[in-house]
């Protein structure tokens, strides 16, 4: 009889030790997704940041300028960062550093190495904080998908995290050796 | 005069702008004057001869949607050697705040600038944060034209000062001869409708609503729709003996459109708003089709008033089935009203109107001075 009590209660010592384990488990996950996101939008916010110093830079042609500057601005006005408006962002850098002797023409009309090469940089912040959140993001959606942690309700009224997809491949290939054939892609 | 037009959009791509050059430039040549095009463009399609190609577009995501535009320093050397090859007497540039072609005629060239704005925007962010480099080429246009009240109110907020009202025009020599298509309208009648299927703004369920209650006392007319979109439920509100007298074309080409609107006893301009001009009823008239529109002020004015076609009460398919039924028992009328729309529209016929901006060319171009290269 003792016997049989003191494995009940065993078991359920740890079963609970097990469940706030999970659970624990969870909130780290939770709490990991938080930071990716964090770093993923101050990716974003200093992508948009240059491209906006860029189309200002006065070094551009105004066409390519007033195309960077406003795909810039209407990424950031989007206040949470906007799947779509972070696309066209990423269209128009990349419609715009793909031209034909774009590098070229810029070096010529003065130093723009600095800023392609921030550019360069932030754009592959974005690539590679967008690949550690939706990372974490699957990670976390596939635990909370589990059988204990849906009965049991262990993720609480946090909500399910979402992907952030985006086209981030700012940068063409190789512009410089392109020839005629400009960067096309279909919206 | 020589007069340099500059075309922000592709030539290869259909639109609203390019007709706009297109028509323009050829009423300008038409008149006597030299006109050359520059216009982003396939090298590999055939271009009328008054068109240089500026290279190759490509698809950016611009106000909200993907425009195929032409930017960078190629386009810029282009559109300069074009200027200086040129020696313009003006500079006509479309869609300056564009970022193409026209803006960067804007940045490249002096001299007598004339800009035409097509779209009314909201209060656009592109403007906003691009100012001072935009501002800086804007600056350059001496005579501003928007071609509707709502793109010269646009135009007024974000750039200052004032702007010309020229509608766009139609070419009337275009619609009036064409021929209906084989079997219309037919004994029993016939009503027309052009115009995308899914905008609610033209209003095909007022016609649709029309119809139905039209076509159960007249077991033999029928409804012809053009136009690009899908139908969908509003059709299938329909009963199905009356379904069966609804056809179909989809979109149409530009010469089948001039037929289609030769092919109708009435044509229903059913919009419930948002038509500025209606280049879609300046062709019914050229084309000579009785018609029976809205009446929005729009509308109104271009029809005199009802003089030229016959108004019903906006968004309200009861007055138009009425003003439809009346059209259609009365060939009088019909002949009347056809003959009265083909007369007013010679308003809107491209040589008059190319007349007004020739207007505008001469008030900006100085005694002397061609347009030039800016250094």
């Amino acid at each position: 009889m003792l016997t049989n009590i003191i494995i009940v209660i065993a078991a359920a010592i740890l079963l609970g030790v097990y469940v706030s384990w999970r659970a624990g488990r969870l909130d780290r996950l939770h709490a990991r997704v938080e930071a990716a996101r964090a770093a993923l939008d101050a990716a974003l916010v200093r992508r948009s940041s240059v491209a906006l110093e860029l189309a200002a830079c006065g070094l551009l042609d105004p066409a390519t300028s007033v195309l960077i500057a406003g795909a810039a601005h209407d990424a950031r006005a989007a206040g949470a960062p906007d799947e779509l408006a972070e696309s066209d962002l990423t269209r128009a850098l990349r419609a715009a550093t793909g031209q034909p002797g774009f590098r070229a023409a810029l070096t010529a009309r003065g130093s723009a190495d600095e800023l392609l090469a921030e550019l360069e940089a932030a754009a592959h912040q974005v690539f590679l904080a967008r690949k550690f959140y939706n990372d974490a993001v699957a990670a976390t959606r596939a635990a909370r998908r589990r059988w204990l942690v849906r009965v049991l309700r262990l993720a609480g009224g946090a909500p399910l995290p979402e992907f952030f997809e985006i086209d981030d491949s700012v940068m063409t290939a190789n512009g410089e050796d392109r020839g005629a054939d400009m960067p096309h892609f279909t919206g | 005069m020589k007069v340099g037009i500059v075309c922000p959009y592709t030539w290869d791509v259909p639109g609203g702008v390019q007709q706009h050059v297109m028509d323009l430039a050829e009423a300008l040549i038409g008149l006597g004057h030299e006109v050359s095009v520059i216009s982003p463009a396939d090298d590999e399609r055939p271009l009328p001869g008054y068109v240089v190609p500026a290279g190759r577009a490509v698809p950016v995501p611009y106000n909200g949607s993907v425009a195929r535009l032409a930017f960078g320093f190629l386009s810029a050397a282009r559109v300069r050697r074009w200027v200086r090859e040129g020696a313009f007497d003006v500079l006509h540039v479309h869609e300056p705040a564009a970022p193409s072609l026209s803006l960067l005629a804007c940045w490249v060239a002096d001299g007598p600038i004339v800009a035409t704005v097509h779209t009314a925007m909201p209060r656009s962010r592109v403007l906003h944060a691009a100012n001072p480099v935009l501002q800086t080429a804007l600056e350059k246009i001496s005579g501003r034209i928007a071609v509707s009240e709502a793109a010269r109110t646009t135009l007024v907020e974000h750039m200052g000062g004032d702007a010309v009202l020229i509608p766009n025009g139609v070419t009337v020599r275009r619609f009036e001869h064409a021929q209906p298509l084989p079997d219309w309208p037919g004994p029993g009648g016939a009503l027309g409708f052009l115009g995308r299927l899914e905008e609610p703004r033209k209003g095909l369920d007022v016609l649709l609503r029309a119809f139905r209650r039209l076509g159960e006392a007249r077991p033999e007319l029928r409804l012809l729709i053009a136009g690009p979109g899908d139908a969908g439920e509003a059709l299938g509100r329909l009963p199905a003996p009356l379904r069966e007298r609804v056809v179909l074309l989809g979109e149409v080409s530009e010469e089948d459109k001039a037929r289609v609107y030769r092919s109708v006893d009435v044509f229903c301009a059913p919009n419930t708003g948002g038509e500025s001009f209606g280049i879609v009823l300046a062709e019914a008239m050229a084309a000579g089709a009785p018609i029976a529109a809205s009446d929005l002020d729009a509308f109104r004015q271009v029809l005199r008033g009802g003089r030229a076609g016959e108004l019903f009460a906006t968004g309200d398919p009861a007055a138009l089935a009425e003003a439809a039924g009346r059209l259609l028992d009365d060939p009088a009328l019909r002949a009347r009203l056809s003959a009265a729309a083909a007369e007013a529209v010679r308003a809107y016929d491209w040589p008059v109107i190319a007349r007004d901006v020739v207007k505008v060319y001469e008030a900006v171009v100085p005694a002397a001075g061609t347009v030039a290269v800016a250094l």
